[in-house]
């Protein structure tokens, strides 16, 4: 590369995080520190039944005895646990009957971010569950649904109206012992969605949830749930950004889905946290735990990710393929740039016959950042005539980055059919001189490239997340290739 | 003058491969660069494009009385340089359609001029697809990707009918072509030409200098403009060889 080229990274590489700012709310916090006491207060705030503060113990005791992974191939300074506020909600809270009663500043940062209330209230099809750290501050679109008995609610509310659905999958498919971060999240968890979709009802709009991060030290700790009875099909969305922060924040979400006969769930996802600046300082730490059950037989699960944020993501969703003839999907793009690191990717676990997954995982490397896949194709004693089909590209911009592919195989029945492809790719100079020989500046040109690279993610996305999901990309690769 | 270009030098990887390059293009005129492999003549074009590996070291370049070495890549071509690439490049995933509607709104832009709006450039699309007998399936197809040789040189003619250029330099864009395709891509440089516009073509054979009639011959050898003449130079050439050329060199006309 070209020394003006390096320079117009350098220089692009710079610009500021465009989402970076604070909102000045006053917050309810308890003071920081992990114990059981501060487990009991929370789920007293929350005005939990005891079931609710019991499992949530369970989970503690159980952290206690477990260790933080090591095995992920990113690396971040040992994180204080005791540290953390476990539970911060904005004081205004709690629920609001309309737009006019919600805090201005808090709709002025909607605003900033570009998805003000008012306009998503007008967005046809769109219903919003906007959380805004803890608490949902505003659910809309909820009459409609209702009329069609499904439940979209914030995790809290569905605690207290809906405790039979919530025991009855909670914890169903990522059981509170499952994993160093998981567990944490089950013992700490402060607010998120659940989803109930009828028997035989088609959600007739794309469910939506914003996260953000907003109170400083505040860990985040989402749970989500959305279940799909017999028959029935969803298509849920999730974004987010966060304003700029100095000190890293863990982020340790938990999404369970369960797919029952017949049923699909679409989850996608577009993910713009704070990176951290061009040394790596501030950002967030994404550990997250994503997984759906294809319980019934026909079933269908499909992940779309666009991840082109965070300082370290660490992300596999995955899909277990108990139904026959169950169906599940992967399909990310991953970005990373300057310092970030991500680890991310699939697993899917075939246990029923002819249970059929494909995996397209194209990663993206920029600055001197690195980017990982990390795969797992498990096919079970059981699982008859079960295919896979995994293809995993990455694509370097400049040669400070790195890019990784850790494909695993277990194949336990021998009918099965796996099928595994991987490329790695530069952005040439030449197809860049090539547009730029079109009329068309270098900057537009990457776009061009990456967007053509990712068109097979993109176009599993809803349309008005695939034109987003587009311009994130471009914004987070400004100037990464001269 | 839409060209006039003096005394150029240019070394890539410290080796000097344009050796004092002298030419002058007026608009209407149709200019044929001849010359054996290696003797610069992708070097000129990339030169003229604004390729960065490719420095020049003395000599400048004239464009419609602007320093066109001082304009970046995009730049020229909004202002109207078009290179049809000897070997066009691949990009997956995007279509044909996407590339030139970006390119056509930034030059646009550039010209101070509104974006078209997608009817006015589809109908656009439609119309200049026809002058070089281009499938509509490849206004949808990922540029080049796939393509055969054929394809790709009707697609490079493809997109200069879009763009119209003031000046268009052909690199080689007759090879890989057989005999209908030779005829369909001149039949379109043919149609495309005004009295404002002016076209370069490179190419070591003369064949297709029997559908495209240049007013202007020059032979390129080592780095150097060593012959110029009518179109009757590209016959000479072809009956005697470049080897005529090369021992003939010391009467070089500039
Ligand atoms: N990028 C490059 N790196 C090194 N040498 C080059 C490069 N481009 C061209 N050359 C050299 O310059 C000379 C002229 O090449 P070129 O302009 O492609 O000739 P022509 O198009 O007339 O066949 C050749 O010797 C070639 O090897
Ligand atoms: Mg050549």
């Amino acid at each position: 590369m070209s020394t003006t080229e390096t320079q117009k990274i350098e220089e692009l590489a710079n610009k500021e995080y465009k989402f970076g700012f604070v909102t000045d709310i006053e917050a309810d916090t308890i003071p920081k520190g992990l114990n059981e006491d501060v487990i009991r207060q929370l789920s007293a705030k929350k005005q939990e039944p005891e079931w609710m503060t019991g499992w949530r113990l369970k989970a503690y005791r159980h952290w206690l005895t477990m260790e933080e992974p090591k095995w992920p191939n990113v690396k971040y300074p040992p994180v204080n646990y005791q540290e953390i506020s476990y539970y911060s909600a904005p004081k205004s809270t709690p629920k609001y009957k309309s737009l006019d009663e919600v805090d201005p500043e808090l709709l002025d940062t909607y605003k900033k971010l570009g998805i003000s209330l008012d306009e998503q209230k007008m967005l046809a099809g769109v219903a919003v569950d906007a959380v805004f750290d803890s608490v949902s501050v505003a659910t809309t679109f909820k009459g409609k649904l209702n009329e069609m008995g499904i439940i979209f609610c914030s995790f809290s509310e569905a605690v207290r109206e809906h405790p039979e659905l919530v025991k009855k999958y909670l914890g169903s498919v990522v059981p509170y012992t499952d994993n160093y971060y998981a567990t944490l999240n089950s013992a700490v968890f402060s607010d998120g969605s659940f989803v109930y979709i009828p028997k035989g009802v088609r959600c007739p709009m794309e469910l939506s949830t914003y996260f953000r991060i907003n109170a400083a030290n505040t860990g985040q700790f989402e749970r989500t749930l959305i279940i799909a009875d017999d028959n029935a099909y969803v298509s849920y969305l999730e974004g987010c950004t966060a304003p700029m922060r100095d000190e890293n924040q863990l982020h340790a979400a938990v999404v369970e889905l369960v797919a029952l006969e017949n049923s699909q769930i679409k989850y996608s996802t577009v993910q713009n946290w704070y990176p951290g600046d061009k040394d790596g300082k501030g950002g967030i730490y994404n550990f997250v735990t994503k997984r759906g059950a294809c319980r019934g037989t026909n079933s269908k699960i499909s992940w779309t990710q666009v991840e082109t944020g965070s300082a370290i993501t660490w992300k596999y969703p995955s899909c277990i393929l108990q139904g026959d003839n169950s169906i599940g999907e992967f399909y990310s793009v991953a970005v990373t740039n300057n310092m970030q690191q991500a680890d991310t990717g699939t697993k899917m676990i075939h246990l029923g016959k002819n249970t059929r997954s494909t995996i397209v995982s194209k990663g993206i490397s920029a600055g001197r950042s690195n980017n990982s896949y990390r795969g797992l194709v498990k096919i079970g004693k059981k699982a008859e005539g079960a295919r896979n089909f995994s293809q995993c590209d990455s694509l370097l911009l400049g040669d400070k980055c790195g890019a990784h592919t850790f494909p695993y195989l277990e194949i336990n029945n021998p009918t099965a059919q796996v099928e595994h492809e991987a490329t790695t790719s530069k952005i040439g100079e030449d197809q860049i001189f090539y547009l730029n020989q079109r009329g068309i500046s270098t900057e537009d040109a990457v776009s061009l490239i990456v967007n053509g690279y990712c068109k097979e993610v993109f176009k599993e996305l809803p349309m008005e997340f695939a034109v987003e999901a587009q311009k994130l990309l471009s914004i987070s690769l400004e100037g990464s290739v001269g | 003058m839409l060209l006039e270009i003096n005394n150029l030098h240019a070394n890539v990887e410290g080796n000097e491969i344009l050796k004092g390059i002298n030419l002058k293009v007026n608009a209407g005129e149709v200019h044929a660069i001849m010359g054996p492999n290696g003797s610069g003549k992708s070097t000129l074009a990339s030169v003229l494009a604004g390729k960065e590996e490719y420095e020049v070291t003395e000599g400048e370049v004239l464009y419609n009385g602007k320093n066109l070495l001082e304009l970046s890549t995009e730049d020229r071509a909004r202002e109207g340089v078009f290179l049809a690439f000897q070997y066009p490049v691949e990009i997956p995933g995007v279509s044909n359609t996407n590339l030139l509607k970006t390119a056509v709104n930034e030059i646009r832009k550039y010209r101070g001029e509104e974006e078209l709006d997608s009817m006015d450039f589809l109908s656009l699309l439609k119309e200049k697809s026809k002058l070089v007998e281009l499938d509509q399936k490849f206004l949808s197809r990922a540029v080049n990707e796939g393509f055969s040789g054929g394809e790709k040189k009707r697609n490079e003619i493809f997109q200069m009918a879009v763009l119209n250029p003031k000046l268009s330099i052909l690199d080689e864009t007759d090879s890989g072509l057989d005999i209908d395709a030779l005829r369909i891509v001149a039949n379109g440089v043919n149609k495309l030409k005004t009295k404002e516009n002016a076209t370069i073509v490179v190419t070591h054979y003369q064949r297709l200098l029997d559908y495209i009639i240049p007013d202007f011959v020059h032979v390129l050898y080592k780095g150097k403009i060593v012959k110029s003449g009518g179109k009757e130079l590209a016959l000479e050439l072809e009956e005697k060889g470049y080897d005529w050329v090369k021992s003939d060199k010391a009467e070089a006309v500039v």
